[in-house]
């Protein structure tokens, strides 16, 4: 497996966790009539549920920078 | 104070900026120092995304359904991560491929298809025209709105504001005059325009800037902070409900619909596939992007529910319209400056998409509608004209202005009608047609092209029925009963409620009947249609694309040749004389062809011409331009050979791998059998040798020991001394002869030989071993054996090998050899037949390996090395000859071999 196609998994792995996220029914559980930290809970659900998704995209592109070079334009047929 | 002369000059200093930005990143990409090569302006040029639907329709949606505005922004960041896969892989196809629009993408995908480029252009057109009035609604709204300050008056209808006084008609010239001047400045391949990217990354910066200084000036200046606002929310009986979402059937499928629609949008809405993969500079860009992008999104919205519960409770009752918050409240409060700073950023966030949605439009309306219609017109010749780049610009201008004055007359005519996201939101519908013809078709082959003309048509009509006629309906232009009871009553066929599905709203309802319908002609069609034969190479090259990233010239399709006087014509109608020198220089210097020299092109050179021109006209019309050049030679009996031929070649050749395969497992297992049986040979051997050993040495001792032993007795031990040693050194011998035939040291001696002779000297040598079992020898040869060639030591050993071993496994005193020689032309066989024990069939086939020895049940190991019979068949093949076995248990075996008469070659 190419390092490549591993961020290409582990991306795809984040998305279907976004899907989830995002979603009935994990959203429903949210939908409450309560406040947390002064913030209806449902808002201060998908903000904090979106802010984690693009840290996670950073993580998971930063880490696999660091450890391999990306190829440019021609990439090998495996 | 705020007149209306400051905000004209404020706005039209603004658009005067951005011509300057954009002819500073013309400059520099001139010289080469791009400014607009990073991740960060790449970032920034995708948040053309966020227009003034983001910028005043955000608020107002999330003033009437909380966090309804949100999926919208959600999806995005879905396909950002998503990006790496999608994303990329269009990118890398596009460029490699030279495309320049999503209408190209879909009709080279699809067999560079005419008809398939020009109907997703028309469905382009039709689903982004009323984005783009929407814009220009904006723009019109918020200037009448800042005009009066300090008094916030909402327009009525934009019907009443007089066509010439009406500043979205100036915003629309304005701005078709910057798109003609960056975008249109003259043809290249690439189609990239980097004046005017740097120009959308800024207004994208000024329109985020805006909006969050609107943001803080709501949460922290009007009220306390997030918390303060959202607990006086609370109390507020209108906006209390807004805080979670509503329990109705359907809330969640029409959220995760919206959501979808939004992923689809980010991805095929026609600027969005200008910015994100036309203008792409470095595909490593994306890289950052995918996180930049969403951030950006992210802090764009992170007021917005603040501004529009702010907004509400700040003027209550409903008098001003939700839309406008982002600019009335501002201006409730006096602060002219903040103000004029949002309706700056509201004209960014419209002046943006207007210009890069304009450029794609025009780029497609040129390519794949106008251009291929006019090169096939015969009264025009437009394809015999010598200079066509022109003509190219002249069309791509007049559609920008097209476009715009058709966005222009909607908004006049429609527009008014609408809020801002629920325009916005038929756009999307619409680009989402898309959807299946692309994404099928880069991760699936077997997509054809009839497949997404079926596919984009039903889905585009299902789209028109329940979106675009209840909007006509809205406007007056249809009756209302249409909408109300169905057309000619039939209430399963009302456009809001297709088949009597109720629960969802009107966007995720045209969206669902619209894409289900696509995607299932799309597939059903496919798969019941065959591709043809560029469909098929077009449908690899784009799905395997990473495969054959590299040199895609030599995947050619053309078969046919053309002269490089022609194609260098064809390409300087296109590209002027200039360029095309360069292109052609750099296509010669990098396959090492003489330009000068060679007077035909090949299909490689054929194929990089085309896609030059793609580039330039899109695939469909280049591929007419080409192959009216090309002599494209009809498919002879050669080339279906050929083709044939190539096909056979490869199956013969995964067979060779086979074969080659198994005869490497065979040679692995042979090895494994022959380390075995070379252990088994040393420990033969070393027992071999130390039987002997230990008989010589005990006798010595016993010699050594007894001085005075008597005459007779030391007679006997020393012949038994002589005999073993004779053992030895014979065993030592036949080691080392088999080492010598297996490494090439023997030393053949060939000279002309008596088989006669060499039978008797056997004989001679092998007498003692008869007289001791008692065994009767007949020799049956005939009277003359001609004279054969061979090394006579060797024979003699074959022969000495053969008897010795009959004589070993006869039964004493019963014993019977009989040795006989047959003659035939070719050559003389040598049988060699006893009586004793025999050999098993399945011993017969190993006997001749090395280091064979038949263990007997009864007798157990025979004496020897196991080497004879493997030096004997070794000598024998050295010879010509070949030997076997004839043998039956009990009854006894026929050694046979044979030796070729005629001279034979030698090798050495």
């Amino acid at each position: 497996m190419t390092p490549d196609s591993l961020l290409n998994k582990r991306l795809v792995g984040l998305f279907l966790l976004g899907v989830v996220l995002f979603n009935y029914p994990i959203i429903s559980l949210f939908n409450l009539d309560v406040f947390w930290f002064g913030i209806p809970a449902l808002y201060l659900y998908a903000f904090a549920a979106w802010f984690l998704l693009i840290v996670l995209v950073v993580i998971i592109t930063k880490f696999n920078t660091k450890n391999v070079h990306l190829p440019r334009s021609a990439s090998k047929p495996e | 104070m705020l007149g209306t002369e400051t905000i004209l000059f404020f706005s039209f200093g603004y658009i005067g900026l951005l011509f300057a930005i954009a002819y500073f990143g013309d400059k520099h990409a001139e010289i080469g120092k791009s400014i607009v090569s990073n991740p960060y302006i790449y970032a920034l040029s995708l948040a053309v995304y966020c227009t003034a639907w983001t910028f005043y329709g955000s608020v107002g949606r999330a003033a009437t359904s909380g966090l309804g505005f949100l999926p919208t922004y959600i999806g995005p960041t879905l396909v950002a991560t998503l990006g790496w896969l999608v994303i990329r892989k269009i990118l890398r196809i596009s460029k490699i491929h030279r495309i320049t629009s999503i209408a190209d993408f879909i009709a080279s995908r699809y067999g560079k298809s005419t008809t398939l480029g020009s109907v997703v252009t028309i469905i382009a057109v039709f689903g982004i025209v009323p984005y783009i009035s929407l814009q220009l609604k904006a723009i019109s709204a918020s200037f009448f709105i800042i005009s009066g300050f300090p008094h916030t008056t909402i327009p009525e209808h934009f019907g009443e504001i007089p066509f010439l006084g009406d500043t979205a008609f100036y915003i629309a010239l304005i701005l078709a005059i910057f798109t003609i001047l960056f975008g249109t400045r003259h043809l290249e391949a690439t189609e990239r325009h980097e004046g005017l990217v740097a120009a959308i990354a800024f207004e994208s910066l000024i329109k985020l800037i805006a909006f969050l200084a609107v943001g803080i000036f709501v949460t922290y200046w009007l009220y306390d902070g997030f918390g303060d606002i959202f607990s006086k929310a609370q109390s507020n009986p209108e906006l209390r409900p807004l805080l979670t979402i509503s329990h109705r059937a359907g809330t969640y499928a029409n959220w995760c619909i919206h959501i979808f629609l939004s992923m689809m949008a980010v991805m095929f809405l026609p600027r969005q596939f200008q910015v994100a993969i036309v203008e792409n500079v470095n595909e490593d860009h994306l890289n950052k992007a995918i996180w930049l992008f969403p951030l950006y999104l992210l802090a764009i919205n992170i007021f917005v529910l603040p501004i529009a519960f702010g907004g509400v409770m700040h003027f209550g009752g409903g008098n001003v319209d939700a839309d406008t918050f982002v600019l009335t409240l501002p201006m409730a409060e006096g602060k002219g400056t903040l103000a004029l700073l949002v309706f700056i950023g509201g004209i960014s966030a419209a002046t943006g998409m207007v210009i890069v949605a304009t450029i794609a439009l025009s780029t497609m309306i040129c390519n794949d509608l106008v251009m291929p219609v006019l090169l096939r017109l015969p009264f025009l010749q437009l394809a015999q004209r010598s200079d066509l780049s022109n003509v190219v610009l002249t069309i791509r201008r007049g559609s920008i202005v097209a476009v715009l004055l058709l966005g222009y007359a909607y908004f006049r005519i429609i527009g008014g009608y609408y809020t801002l996201v629920s325009i916005g939101l038929i756009s999307f519908a619409a680009v989402a047609q898309f959807a299946p013809a692309i994404l099928g078709g880069i991760f699936w082959k077997r997509g054809t092209k009839a497949g997404a003309l079926c596919g984009l048509v039903t889905g585009f009509l299902v789209w028109t029925y329940t979106l675009v006629v209840p909007s006509l309906v809205q406007a007056g232009f249809l009756s209302k009963q249409l909408v109300t009871q169905g057309p000619f009553g039939i209430a399963a066929l009302k456009p809001f409620a297709l088949f009597g599905l109720q629960d969802f709203d009107l966007t995720a309802h045209a969206v669902f009947w619209s894409m289900l319908v696509n995607a299932m002609f799309f597939i059903g069609v496919s798969l019941f249609t065959r591709p043809g034969a560029i469909e098929h190479t077009q449908a690899t090259l784009f799905v395997d694309v990473y495969q054959y990233s590299g040199d895609t010239d030599s995947s050619s399709f053309w078969r046919g040749t053309a002269t490089i006087t022609d194609l260098r014509s064809l390409l300087e109608r296109f590209l002027g004389q200039e360029r095309t020198e360069g292109a052609l220089t750099e296509y010669a210097d990098r396959h090492a062809i003489d330009l000068k020299q060679s007077l035909r092109a090949d299909a490689g050179m054929v194929n990089h011409v085309e896609k030059l021109l793609a580039g330039t006209i899109g695939s469909a019309s280049a591929r007419v331009m080409v192959a009216s050049v090309v002599k494209e030679e009809p498919l002879g009996l050669d080339e279906v050979m050929d083709i044939l031929d190539e096909t056979r070649q490869v199956i013969a050749y995964s067979r060779e791998l086979e074969n080659a395969t198994a005869e490497l497992k065979a040679a692995n297992e042979r090895l494994k059998e022959l380390d075995r049986l070379k252990d088994e040979f040393i420990s033969t051997v070393t027992h071999e040798l130390r039987t002997p050993l230990t008989s010589v040495r005990s006798i010595a001792e016993i010699l050594h020991a007894n001085p005075g032993i008597d005459r007779d007795q030391y007679n006997n031990f020393t012949a038994i001394i002589v005999q073993e040693s004779e053992r030895l050194s014979r065993l030592i011998n036949q080691v080392l002869d088999f080492q010598k035939i297996e490494t090439g040291a023997m030393d053949w001696q060939f000279s002309h030989l008596d088989f006669k002779k060499i039978v008797a000297d056997a004989l001679t040598a092998t007498q003692p071993l008869f007289e001791d079992k008692n065994i009767r020898i007949d020799r049956n040869l005939p009277e003359n054996i001609p004279l054969i060639t061979g090394d006579r030591d060797r024979l003699i050993q074959v022969m000495v090998n053969l008897i010795s071993n009959a004589a070993k496994f006869c039964v004493d005193n019963q014993g019977h050899i009989v040795i006989t020689v047959s003659l035939d032309p070719e050559q003389l066989t040598v049988h060699v037949m006893d009586n004793g024990i025999g050999i098993s069939d399945a011993n017969q086939r190993v006997i001749f390996e090395d280091f064979r020895q038949i263990a007997h049940a009864t007798r157990g190991r025979p004496h020897g090395s196991g080497l004879g019979l493997a030096i004997t068949k070794r000598i024998v093949e050295f010879h010509g000859g070949r030997i076997w076995v004839d043998s039956e248990l009990g009854k006894g075996s026929t050694f046979s071999f044979t030796l070729p008469r005629k001279m034979f070659q030698i090798e050495v």
